[in-house]
């Protein structure tokens, strides 16, 4: 009889699956008429990759692409360097003075409204008189993105078992190489997904680089959403799924990553 | 000394780079956006009259601070449109906050009851829209709810509705964005304590003559509010400042304040008022924030 309080109901299916086509639904019906061929946007005018051509024939939307593609992969990887140093700091340096301060630093950009890091991080960029642009960009990205990158190292640091590299150094090693041999290993799949998560960030970011770009070097999404504002455009459908269809590989590589060296999902969870 | 001990110094080490790089970064700006809050506009570039400088030494300090301008802030107070969009971003957020509660809880709760082989399908499911660009999935929405889009489609050859329905540039088409773009946000802290929920309770309780209603409001939600707690933290404080959404769904008769700090920045070029009006928001957000911290410390570290 005490099955049936845990047993899943009609209404725990109904729930779930209105919820993933709510989540679903949407991305699908752009993907679609990404492939229209007619240049109204509500009107279906047969399958064409017309857009596509487009696009890759638009100069300035693809010098954005690039920009954007060139500003996730350093900053991804700086915040990935960062964010893992983080980590280990906050998973295994026990006690330390200003410890709260740090963990407080790294934990509140992951909700700070966007519009509050960008204007921020302008006025320091003005009153250091860097010139704005590409590195300008690239920091703010860093900034925001090693903070994911820490959560999810992190986790994964203090859901490791501490007696394997107690035991290395038990066993004489010094415990950089403990760490080396030992921990790094085990938390590979949670750093891949760490910058791959750092990496889709940076491509979707609109807020922080209008701020903190300067004129002449707009990013994707600084481009897409000005057209946006203008009304809904077919090449807009096209680029968009190019993203999509690029933020998929990222997950099926991330996954597929994680599934390889044996460990367990929740590495990949963003939060 | 222990093992533990000894790896804790180099991993102190470790952190003295990204330590520095987020006070460099993160918290020091932040002094730069109060000095400038206290500034006056002028017609520059920047465009606003430094308010110090601390190469000029102490006198030139204290003569600085006589000077404080808190002109800024008095603005903020005496005018109706940043008090406005301070009530409305408070509204919005707590409004979208309850119905994400409400959509993300039987959601996450038919995940954790999924069984186990299925949760990872369905967790990966609910983290791959979060993963895709929150831009393109509000572009997706404006694709459904322009004047000729699929919705006023739908509900005309439907015949529920007779002339299509405006629904870009309202207050509904801004809510369904948010709750759409933070969905995610909600459901994994709540997925994340309903799924560590210990399933011998709910049996006690049903062995003990409780209902399924009452077993759910008398041990799984009681048990589930650090999850609620998490996920309504997760939700709030960034809605309270956000932009691109009300930006291009709703309209333009009302703004957040995250909408008017961007138009006093980029659009009047007013950065003084634009830093008050950052100033007034974080203030706002210390509260929600600390409590956030706090719990975020807990779950990360609790067992560390």
């Amino acid at each position: 009889m005490a099955r049936t309080v845990t047993r899943i109901t009609r209404f725990n299916m109904t729930s779930l699956a209105l919820g993933l086509a709510f989540l679903y639904l949407p991305i699908v019906i752009l993907v679609i008429y990404s492939f229209n061929a007619s240049r109204l946007v509500t009107v279906w005018g047969g399958w064409s990759l017309r857009w596509y051509h487009e696009f890759f024939n638009d100069a300035a939307m693809l010098e954005a692409a690039w920009m954007s593609l060139s500003v996730g992969t350093v900053s991804a990887t700086l915040a990935t360097l960062l964010g893992t140093l983080a980590a280990i700091g906050l998973a295994r340096g026990e006690r330390f003075r200003g410890r709260a301060l740090f963990s407080g630093m790294l934990y509140s950009p992951l909700v700070m409204p966007e519009v509050i890091s960008g204007l921020s991080l302008l006025l320091l960029f003005v009153a250091l008189n860097a010139e704005r642009g590409f590195w300008t960009v690239t920091i703010a990205h860093t900034t925001l993105t090693m903070c994911f990158v820490t959560v999810v190292v992190q986790s994964r640091l203090t859901s490791l078992d501490r007696s394997l590299e107690e035991a290395a150094m038990d066993l004489g090693c010094d415990p950089v190489r403990a760490f080396l041999f030992v921990t790094l290993p085990q938390i590979v799949p949670a750093i891949v997904a760490g910058w791959m998560l750092a990496f889709i960030l940076s491509l979707d970011d609109v807020v922080i680089a209008s701020f903190t770009t300067g004129p002449g070097s707009a990013t994707l999404p600084i481009r897409i959403y000005s057209e946006v504002r203008l009304g809904v455009k077919p090449e807009i459908n096209a680029i968009c799924t190019l993203v999509i269809a690029l933020i998929a590989v990222i997950i099926v590589v991330a996954s597929f990553a994680s599934k390889l060296s044996g460990a367990r999902g929740e590495s990949a969870a963003p939060l | 000394m222990s093992a533990r001990r000894i790896f804790a110094r180099p991993a102190r080490f470790a952190a003295i780079a990204p330590y520095l790089w987020m006070v460099l970064f993160f918290l020091v700006p932040f002094g730069f956006v109060l000095k400038i809050s206290l500034s006056q506009t002028a017609i520059a570039q920047p465009p606003y009259t430094p308010v110090f400088d601390f190469a000029e030494g102490r006198a030139a300090l204290a003569a600085a601070f006589a000077q404080l301008s808190f002109d800024d802030f008095r603005l903020l107070i005496s005018d109706d449109l940043y008090i406005l969009s301070y009530v409305r971003s408070l509204v919005v957020a707590v409004t979208s906050t309850l119905i994400l509660l409400l959509i993300g809880y039987p959601i996450a709760y038919g995940m954790a009851r999924l069984p186990q082989r299925w949760q990872g399908v369905a967790m990966m499911l609910v983290i791959v829209p979060f993963w895709t660009s929150f831009l393109i999935r509000i572009y997706a929405w404006i694709n459904i709810l322009q004047h000729d889009g699929l919705l006023n489609k739908i509900l005309l050859a439907l015949h529920i509705v007779s002339t299509p329905v405006v629904w870009l540039s309202t207050d509904s088409a801004m809510y369904l964005g948010i709750v759409y773009s933070y969905l995610p946000f909600m459901i994994l802290p709540l997925y994340a304590t309903l799924s560590r929920m210990d399933a011998s309770l709910l049996e006690a309780a049903s062995d003990l003559g409780a209902s399924p209603r009452q077993a759910f409001w008398l041990v799984t939600f009681p048990l589930s509010l650090p999850g609620v707690a998490a996920g309504a933290l997760l939700c709030f404080i960034p809605i309270v400042g956000e932009f691109v959404i009300p930006d291009l769904l709703a309209g333009s008769n009302s703004l957040m304040i995250g909408q008017t700090l961007w138009l006093e920045f980029f659009t009047n070029r007013d950065w003084p008022v634009a830093s008050a009006t950052a100033v007034a928001l974080l203030l706002l957000l210390v509260p929600p924030l600390v409590l956030y911290d706090r719990l975020q410390r807990r779950q990360l570290e609790g067992n560390g």
